[in-house]
């Protein structure tokens, strides 16, 4: 048999967004579901296995694969459709979120949830069903699709899932392995202004945080808190909590020109060179330090105060300074988030904070959030809270961050708790299908339909065993 | 280990292998190209993370999708190493051009054919290392071994061209320019202490990151800058 030749010339060194894990992939960026079919017989002509990629934006190895054909679904990124009396808004699976909020905020609808960052692609988005803000009070993007439509790896017709069929929440949630979704239509969330109310609250310890969250868990829109992961003994787990609110106010705020982000930082940086300025202090000595200034301001400016910031701002600070994961070049970083219960969260979040300060690797910054329970068959939701925490990868230290990393993920699995493949690069396979429960048996089921030959995978699923 | 997945094209004997061998040895997957299917098995049979192909590299229209193979088979490709050589002896009067064809469709068209791919690749995918095995030899041009030298010389500017092509593709082009080293190749001749190919492999290895052209001691490399600025009127007359 004598199999079809990909063009040399499509091959791409890729990575995930922390730059830890690299593949090398045949890339091909199909701007109609026709062209998608190609792609997909062609890799089958190759004998080849397909990764579905989008903008990238995940941490680990979710979206590449060695010696794949990479399914980029970037330029598929029409918004088809926009009903501003519904707030329905329908596009294909490669329109971002900076996309989706360009086009229906002047109307007065926001996306119901976004990540930290503007760039994720729809269908990536919805491939790992990501959680905002406010995932306590609206949960998981997922929750908000109408319905998506799903091109079967075998070229046939595209079919369109909703929330009643019993797949929908297997392909959302699925990390690209259940099939590839080709359009989305999607439930805006009306807003008042483009403006949101952010009010500090400085907590000197968990205990403060916990508190936090408590109190204003029924009330705000969004609640997010900072962690610094260098503070030891009492100070442990202290941190900057906010809380917002949409606000009120003059329609002018829903323009574009009020949502965009200053293009240079404190007025004289340009942005776009800022990752440089961030490198030199990508050290744990500094970022100590940082850690330590960052604590001491938010009490003396922040506490107790309330100030207005554009949706635009308060939901994408990380876009503020992009390419700021060069900062961390050329080794990388990775992420680890992990989700736990409620009751077990402050016991569990204490020990880990612990743990990393003993391995001598604190995160340069940590995130705590709220969430609840869904649905979805892969799904991180628990009810409970999350922390994300940041770690440099060296050649040096590889080995070291890695079972940091392990010890971090298990003290969370004993305490039922669960894991995001969004944000995973070093999870271990067993640690992980142990967390979710018959997941994979519903991911197996949406995979025989929508991908019989089982042809797509990615790093992540080899490593993992999802396949 | 620096070299997680290699190609070596020329393995079955000499320098290639050893520099396949000592790839593998360091824990790197390693694909092996050579004409002699007997002396590919019995490579993997010593080191299992060797995987071997059969090739002759007068097969140029092969190697597209051979080398496509090979990079799906390792799973990635970070080095490739063009080893493969002929020197058939030709004697003081003899012009051969039969010799003369093999040993330019070996020495350089194989060359060109496993390197266009992977200068291609590598470029693309903004990585990668290319090291060409040359010669001393083709540093002048000597009455006794006429294509022979001329083949290292095209080889080596081949190799400074696709260097130059690939300096801002995140590429390394290393070129190395062994001088006598005991292989089958070299049994017939009257050698000056030849070093061992082991040694040589050794050498090579460890200047392949360097992107240049290298010679393995810096003896050669300062006769051999002498040697190069010889006018060629005076270089006819002397027995170098
Ligand atoms: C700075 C930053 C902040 C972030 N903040 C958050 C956050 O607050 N909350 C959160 O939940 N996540 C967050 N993320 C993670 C990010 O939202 C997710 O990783 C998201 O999946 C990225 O989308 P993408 O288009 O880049 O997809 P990629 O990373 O390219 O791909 C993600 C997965 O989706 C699959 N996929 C891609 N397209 C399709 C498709 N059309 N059909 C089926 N499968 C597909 C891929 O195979 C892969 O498994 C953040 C990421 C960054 C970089």
């Amino acid at each position: 048999m004598t199999r079809r030749l990909l063009p040399l010339e499509t091959i791409r060194g890729l990575a995930g967004f922390g730059g830890a894990q690299r593949a090398d992939g045949y890339v091909f960026q199909p701007t109609t579901v026709d062209e998608a079919r190609e792609v997909l017989a062609l890799a089958r002509e190759a004998g080849r296995r397909v990764v579905l990629r989008g903008s990238g934006r995940s941490y680990g190895d979710a979206a590449i694969a060695r010696e794949a054909v990479v399914l980029d679904l970037c330029a598929m990124n029409q918004v088809v459709g926009w009903d501003p009396s519904t707030g329905i808004l329908e596009a294909e699976a490669g329109a971002t979120l900076g996309d989706v909020w360009r086009r229906c905020l002047p109307d007065g609808w926001w996306p119901p949830v976004v990540s930290g960052t503007m760039f994720p692609t729809l269908g990536g988005a919805l491939a790992m069903n990501i959680h905002g803000k406010n995932a306590y009070r609206v949960g998981t993007l997922g929750e908000h699709v109408r319905s998506i439509d799903v091109l079967p790896t075998d070229g046939g017709e595209v079919v369109r899932l909703g929330p009643s069929d019993s797949l929908f929440h297997s392909v959302v949630s699925g990390a690209g392995l259940a099939g590839l979704i080709v359009g989305v239509r999607l439930q805006l969330k009306k807003v008042p202004s483009g403006d949101v109310r952010v009010r500090g609250v400085s907590c000197s310890g968990w205990k403060d945080q916990f508190d936090a969250f408590d109190r204003y868990r029924e009330d705000a829109d969004y609640m997010v808190s900072w962690i610094d992961c260098f503070a030891r003994g009492h100070a442990r787990g202290r941190g900057l909590f906010h809380a917002a609110w949409y606000a009120e106010g003059p329609s002018a705020t829903l323009l574009e020109a009020h949502q965009t982000l200053p293009s240079k930082v404190l007025g004289v940086v340009p942005k776009s060179e800022t990752w440089r300025f961030l490198k030199l202090l990508n050290r744990r000595g500094c970022m100590r330090l940082v850690n330590a200034a960052k604590h001491a301001a938010g009490r003396i400016f922040e506490h107790g105060r309330e100030g207005r910031q554009s949706l635009v701002a308060f939901s994408f600070l990380l876009d503020y300074v992009p390419g700021w994961e060069r900062a961390y070049a050329p080794g990388g970083f990775i992420q680890v988030q992990t989700f736990v219960p409620a009751a077990e969260a402050r016991r569990v979040f204490d020990e880990q904070i612990q743990m990393q300060q003993r391995a001598g690797l604190e995160s340069f910054l940590g995130v705590m959030k709220r969430h609840r329970v869904d649905e979805f068959a892969l799904s991180h939701g628990v009810d409970g809270y999350s922390l994300a925490l940041d770690f440099k990868v060296t050649r040096a230290n590889r080995a070291r961050v890695e079972a940091l990393a392990d010890g971090l993920h298990k003290s969370a699995l004993a305490a039922g708790g669960r894991f995001y493949l969004a944000k995973d690069t070093v999870l271990d396979g067993a640690d992980y299908r142990l967390s979710i429960g018959d997941g994979l048996e519903r991911l197996h089921k949406a995979r025989e339909r929508f991908d019989p030959d089982g042809i797509l995978t990615s790093a992540q699923a080899e490593r993992l065993g999802l396949l | 280990m620096r070299y997680e997945r290699s190609l070596v094209v020329g393995a079955s004997s000499g320098i290639g292998r050893e520099i396949a061998c000592q790839l593998a040895a360091e824990g790197g997957l390693v694909a092996a190209v050579a004409r002699r299917k007997e002396r590919l098995d019995e490579l993997s049979t010593s080191f299992p993370s060797i995987q071997t192909f059969v090739h002759d590299v007068e097969a140029a229209d092969e190697v597209p999708a051979l080398f496509q193979e090979i990079t799906s088979s390792l799973g990635g490709l970070d080095l490739v190493v063009y080893a493969a050589g002929v020197m058939p002896s030709v004697g003081p009067d003899e012009f051969s051009f039969e010799k003369d064809r093999e040993i330019f469709a070996v020495n350089v068209l194989g060359a060109m054919a496993w390197l266009d791919q992977a200068a291609v690749r590598f470029g693309h995918a903004g990585h990668g290392t290319i090291v060409g095995i040359g010669s001393v030899a083709g540093d002048r041009g000597r009455a006794g071994q006429p294509a022979y030298n001329a083949s290292k010389a095209a080889l080596a500017t081949y190799l400074e061209a696709l260097r130059n092509r690939l300096a801002t593709q995140g590429v390394t082009v290393t070129t190395v320019k062994p001088g006598p080293v005991a292989t089958e190749m070299t049994a017939g001749l009257p050698l000056k202490n030849p070093m061992l190919a082991e040694k040589a492999a050794r050498k090579i290895l460890a200047l392949s990151g360097s992107g240049g052209e290298r010679y393995l001691s810096w003896k050669h490399r300062l006769i051999f800058a002498v040697i190069r600025a010889i006018p060629s009127p005076i270089f006819r007359r002397m027995k170098l």
